[in-house]
């Protein structure tokens, strides 16, 4: 049998939940020998192709984030929120109570230290939306692994419950929000 | 005034070349070239394309919330931010003075930190461009290429970052976004037991470090000439240094030098930074652009990070690590003291150096004593500077009398290089990219340049704010763009 692929990216996430997946260790190797990474932040494979598995972690802030999402969504069969701000928002949603323009201008003109103050508006930049969005409210999402990160344990028993053909469980003590 | 290759002048008869996302650093970033007719290189720029907006969300949140929120800006280096916000709430609770116990365990957390992702950074991302060569096949230039190539380096990679993110996990209860450190010292220490347990590993850990520098130097004298010269410009420096000018990632007064080596100020007093540094913006990046106050946006912008701090300090307090600064000083003449590549060797020297200090520390009984916590004259601001793995770090509060935080300004080790990543990579287009037909390989010269300096994008797109205008976007969402106007 030929290797799973897996995607992995991070939306507006901080990496902490990929941190958590590499903090499996050795048992890295043992992950390399089950799975073939495509699309990832660990490889230089820019656009996500066919993969049995993708792993979202961050929530959804800008109009980049949603093309990415879709395109994890229709090339993986497995599309797994990763981590607290892929299923809720997370800390990056604590924006979400905020008048945007109010920030912008207070950032803009009352930062300590800034000089030449103006609104980059480059068409560089991609949109950012209003509220930082959980995935489940772009895409659907075929599972939810929780955590501030997941532990490392938690993303190893999951991924190879699914590199085996399971159903995912976690022990109790291996869901957690922290 | 733009830099040369900031901005086209005839950017609407160029060809858009654009690498994005750029892969294998943290967080998200992308590159954008512009070329005429000829392939001749116009326009060159990193953009950093996201932002969170941290400083202003944190405003109304009791101030003891603080550590434990904005290390969320990155969870790479997380025990950064848990620290660097600790040390400006320390001022803030009035405990100027940790206890001995507090002072040492979170230095020996910070440690554990700039060993785990300067193991990661070098191993786990950017060591396939050096071993495989900068246009090596994209399949194998990876952790799993790395994996099947070298077992024997990726594993003792994997192995050094285990050790650093073990100690955090002693220090700080959990390996990622931990909670060992509050306001005014910590809570909790370390057992005899868990001290045994680091410490029968540390020998090996230093060890492995001592073969990491090795590796590097090796790659470095092999390629001398290609590595010195990739990417290369002078340029000032900024970084922390200890009251007797060692080099000191926890602690210390800021030291700045220009381009010609002179020196802008030092054991300058963090609580005033606001004072020497100030930052620009520019329409096409959320990140912003610092500079030193002294020298001007034009000429003031400076590198941050292991680059600057091994070449930049009076000398290295650890043996091992102090004998081989004193050999990347003195290689070929000091032709690597400002060449980009040159910050994996300073990096790897580094990972020695917290390896040897982590040693130290272990034996030292403070770090099982019970008095952990300090409380005094209360304040309503505090600033607090650090290194971190990617360079000086500083996080600045402001509270009102009811504990809840009403100012913040956070400028991140990434957004001090944010000039000196685009210098880097605007040399490297115009060295290997202007009249050619562009390849993969050639592209990911661009990267190249870029992961040298280990950039953290997660944490530089904190800043909230910028938010395009409608009217200059013109792609494919327009109908949101209109929402959004409304919205303003």
């Amino acid at each position: 049998m030929g290797k799973l692929k897996v995607a992995t990216c991070s939306l507006a996430g901080c990496f902490g939940c990929h941190m958590s997946l590499l903090d499996i260790d050795e048992k890295l190797f043992d992950l390399l020998e089950l799975v073939e990474l495509d699309r990832s932040p660990l490889t230089d494979i820019k656009h996500c192709g066919p993969c049995e598995i993708g792993l979202v972690e961050g929530g959804v802030c800008n109009a980049e984030n949603v093309h990415v999402l879709k395109e994890f969504r229709s090339n993986c069969r497995t599309l797994v929120a990763v981590g607290a701000c892929a299923i809720t928002g997370g800390i990056p949603a604590m924006r979400n109570n905020i008048d945007l323009w109010d920030c912008f201008q207070e950032v803009y003109h009352y930062g300590i230290g800034l000089e030449g103050g103006q609104i980059p508006n480059d068409r560089e930049l991609p949109l950012p939306f209003d509220k930082v969005r959980p995935l489940n409210e772009v895409v659907r999402i075929d599972h939810f692994l929780p955590g501030c990160p997941p532990s490392a344990e938690a993303i190893w028993k999951f991924l190879t419950d699914l590199a085996a053909g399971r159903e995912p469980r976690l022990d109790y003590e291996m869901l957690h929000y922290d | 005034m733009p830099f040369p290759l900031e901005t086209a002048a005839h950017p609407e008869n160029s060809r858009r070349v654009v690498i994005e996302p750029v892969s294998r650093v943290e967080g998200h970033g992308k590159v954008t070239i512009l070329l005429d007719e000829g392939n001749r290189v116009r326009e060159v720029r990193l953009h950093i394309v996201e932002f969170r907006g941290f400083e202003k969300f944190i405003q109304g949140r009791p101030y003891w919330e603080v550590p434990v929120l904005v290390q969320r800006l990155c969870g790479i280096c997380p025990v950064s931010h848990h620290l660097a916000a600790s040390k400006a709430l320390d001022i803030i609770v009035g405990a100027r003075r940790l206890t001995p116990s507090a002072q040492k365990l979170r230095r020996l957390m910070h440690l554990g930190q700039i060993l785990q992702s300067h193991a990661l950074h070098f191993f786990h991302l950017a060591s396939p461009d050096l071993l495989f060569g900068f246009d090596a096949d994209p399949a194998r230039r990876n952790i799993a290429g790395l994996a099947a190539a070298h077992p024997d380096i990726a594993r003792k990679g994997v192995l050094l970052r285990k050790y650093g993110q073990e100690i955090i996990r002693m220090t700080a209860g959990k390996r990622v976004h931990g909670t060992g450190s509050v306001p005014g010292g910590v809570n909790r220490n370390l057992s005899r037991e868990e001290r045994r347990q680091l410490a029968a590993g540390i020998d090996e850990v230093i060890a492995w470090s001592m073969e990491a520098v090795g590796m590097v130097k090796r790659l470095f004298a092999e390629n001398a000439r290609a590595w010195e010269g990739f990417g290369h410009y002078r340029s000032g420096f900024l970084s922390l240094v200890r009251a007797d000018g060692a080099l000191d990632f926890y602690d210390g007064g800021l030291r700045a030098s220009d381009a010609g080596g002179g020196i802008v100020f030092d054991h300058a007093d963090c609580q005033d930074y606001h004072e020497r540094i100030h930052e620009e913006v520019k329409p096409w990046s959320y990140m912003k652009f610092p500079f030193l106050v002294a020298l001007g946006a034009q000429d003031g912008w400076y590198r941050v990070g292991p680059l600057a701090r091994v070449g930049r300090c009076d000398f290295l307090s650890t043996p091992l690590a102090e004998a081989e600064r004193l050999a990347f000083k003195e290689f070929d003449g000091g032709a690597a003291l400002h060449a980009p590549l040159a910050y994996h060797w300073c990096r790897m020297i580094e990972m020695l150096h917290a390896a040897e200090g982590i040693r130290e520390l272990l034996g030292d009984d403070d770090l099982s004593g019970t008095d952990l916590l300090v409380r005094g004259t209360r304040a309503l601001r505090g600033v607090g500077v650090l290194e971190a793995p990617r360079g000086t770090l500083i996080h600045h509060y402001r509270i009102n009398e009811d504990e809840q935080v009403v100012g913040a300004n956070l400028i991140v080790s990434t957004t001090h290089n944010n000039q000196a990543m685009n210098e880097a990579v605007r040399r490297v287009a115009m060295r290997y990219l202007d009249g050619r037909k562009l390849t993969e390989g050639l592209l990911n010269h661009i990267e190249v340049a870029i992961r040298a300096f280990d950039p953290c994008l997660s944490c530089a797109t904190h800043a909230l704010g910028k938010m395009p205008l409608m009217a200059e976007l013109v792609d494919a969402d327009g109908s949101v763009i209109d929402r959004l106007a409304k919205d303003g």
